[in-house]
């Protein structure tokens, strides 16, 4: 058996192999973006529901993007056009796409564990586009996909993510992967914001960005996110980003050849500066194009497991 | 669960059937040939093919491999679906003239998967089917153009090829299985 999940929750509940599947399943999918007609016939007649219960743009035309090329039928689902505004509840809403014959769930939830319960609950697979602050796997499959694809392997590298780990569901999922498939993980930001529980996770933490960024393969910058309250944590935006916004001096510190990641959107001049964002070790508009194989191989791989 | 074995060497097989493939290329058809085997024991097969049209002709042409996991018919048996390994198919088929290799012609559905994927890629003039081993059983309308050998076989046997890169020997093996 190739894949014996039949939901992809979070990077937490996968086993190092299950995310080598992941990875290399990706790695063939990524090639049918390249053909002529980008489609393959596999999922021909099942459909999948995106419930999408916060805002989201690129992460729901990614999905749907993956779905598309794998044949499926797609709905989509957002909050502000469906009956949750009169009161559904998230079970009841999910029963009833399921009863239209939805056999795969693409979900995103504002509150952490939400995808949990869908799968304990309902019969269709789950995917977990994001729970709350807890975890978000498909953009850490994205980005640990991408490590790979520019460093030739994860194993043994040297990880840093820097800014809001507390509130960030990217930080948790790479943190899980990265460690799974052995490499070195370093945290840094403000220590309101980078609890000293993640050493727990496996994670060295920093409260310095010159300290953590030495000798580093990898920086992933996150986001500073307005709506999850980040910038209550330290005093003003301008100090966090002179502190811990990254600079060509600050990067200088890192390995000659380091890649930038940014799960997006980006702020410009906050987390990262314009030139940083456009230079070419930044990784950032391939980290969007791996997005679609990689999450074509989740939705594959599910549908796959799908039966069990 | 017991099993009966009948193993047939493939000795010098695979040359005369390569050479038979090569003696019915036209040769104004050498330049817009595409090989394209298909996963994974096609892949050898093909891959020696290529090599012989270059040691006989001193043309090489260009070669693809395919995976038709994705375009399978039997998505209610998905659970036994193998890992997804890499298609790569040459950029342009549009107009050429393709020989599909694999290693044992069955029911056909493999060939049906494999040229509904080549159509992805473009409108190729021409596909003809090259196998080793055409073991009868056909449940499509699919013939080779070529084929190494012939044999009977029974529904509840399995017809495996091995090949020297992969498995370090050259032989076919029949397995009867007991019970099924």
């Amino acid at each position: 058996m190739v894949f014996s999940k039949k939901h992809i929750l979070g990077l937490g509940e996968l086993s190092a192999e299950e995310i080598k599947v992941i990875l290399d399943t990706a790695e063939s999918m990524k090639e049918i973006s390249t053909r002529d007609v980008k489609k393959v016939p596999t999922l021909k007649g099942r459909t999948v529901v995106n419930l999408f219960f916060e805002p989201s743009t690129r992460t729901r035309a990614s999905f749907e993007i993956a779905e598309k090329r794998l044949s499926a039928d797609v709905l989509n689902f957002s909050v502000s056009q469906s009956s949750v505004v009169k009161g559904e509840s998230l079970l009841d809403t999910a029963r009833n796409f399921e009863a239209m014959g939805a056999s795969i769930m693409v979900i995103r939830h504002g509150m952490s564990g939400a995808p949990f319960v869908l799968a304990r609950e309902i019969g269709a697979s789950v995917i977990n586009a994001g729970d709350g602050s807890h975890e978000h796997p498909s953009q850490a499959l994205i980005d640990i996909f991408t490590i790979r694809e520019k460093k030739g392997r994860v194993e043994g590298l040297n990880v840093l993510i820097v800014g809001d780990i507390l509130n960030s569901r990217v930080a948790r999922s790479n943190i899980f992967g990265l460690r799974k498939l052995g490499a070195n993980v370093r945290i840094a930001g403000p220590a309101t914001i980078v609890p000293e529980y993640f050493s727990e996770m496996g994670a060295e933490i920093f409260y310095s960005l010159e300290h953590a960024i030495d000798n580093v393969d990898v920086v992933i910058m996150l986001r500073v996110q307005s709506e999850r309250k980040t910038l209550e944590y330290f005093p003003s935006l301008r100090e966090y980003s002179g502190l811990y916004g990254l600079t060509r001096e600050k990067l200088k510190l890192a390995k000659k050849d380091a890649i930038v990641m940014h799960p997006g959107p980006i702020n410009r001049g906050v987390e990262l500066t314009s030139e940083i964002a456009d230079d070419p070790g930044a990784v950032i508009l391939e980290q969007v194009a791996n997005g679609i194989a990689v999450r074509m191989a989740m939705i594959y791989l599910v549908a796959l497991g799908e039966s069990l | 669960m017991a099993t009966k074995k009948k193993i047939l060497p493939l000795e010098n097989r695979t040359e005369s059937f390569f050479s038979s493939i090569i003696d019915n290329i036209p040769s104004d058809r050498l330049d817009s040939l595409v090989v394209i085997g298909i996963k994974t024991r096609g892949e050898y097969l093909g891959k020696r093919l290529v090599e012989r049209i270059s040691e006989r002709t001193g043309i090489d042409v260009t070669f693809g491999t395919i995976d038709i996991t994705l375009y399978r018919d039997d998505f209610e048996n998905r659970k036994n679906w193998p890992r997804l390994r890499r298609t790569s198919i040459p950029d342009d088929v549009q107009g050429k003239n393709i020989i599909l290799v694999d290693d044992v012609l069955y029911t056909g559905r493999t060939v049906r998967a494999a040229i509904n994927s080549i159509m992805d890629y473009g409108r190729p003039a021409s596909v003809k089917l090259a196998v080793l081993v055409d073991r009868g059983g056909r449940e499509l309308p699919v013939q080779a153009d070529y084929v190494g050998i012939s044999i009977e076989t029974l529904d509840d046997e399995m017809v495996k090829v091995y090949l020297g890169e992969v498995d370090g020997r050259e032989e076919i093996e029949i397995i009867q299985k007991d019970g099924v």
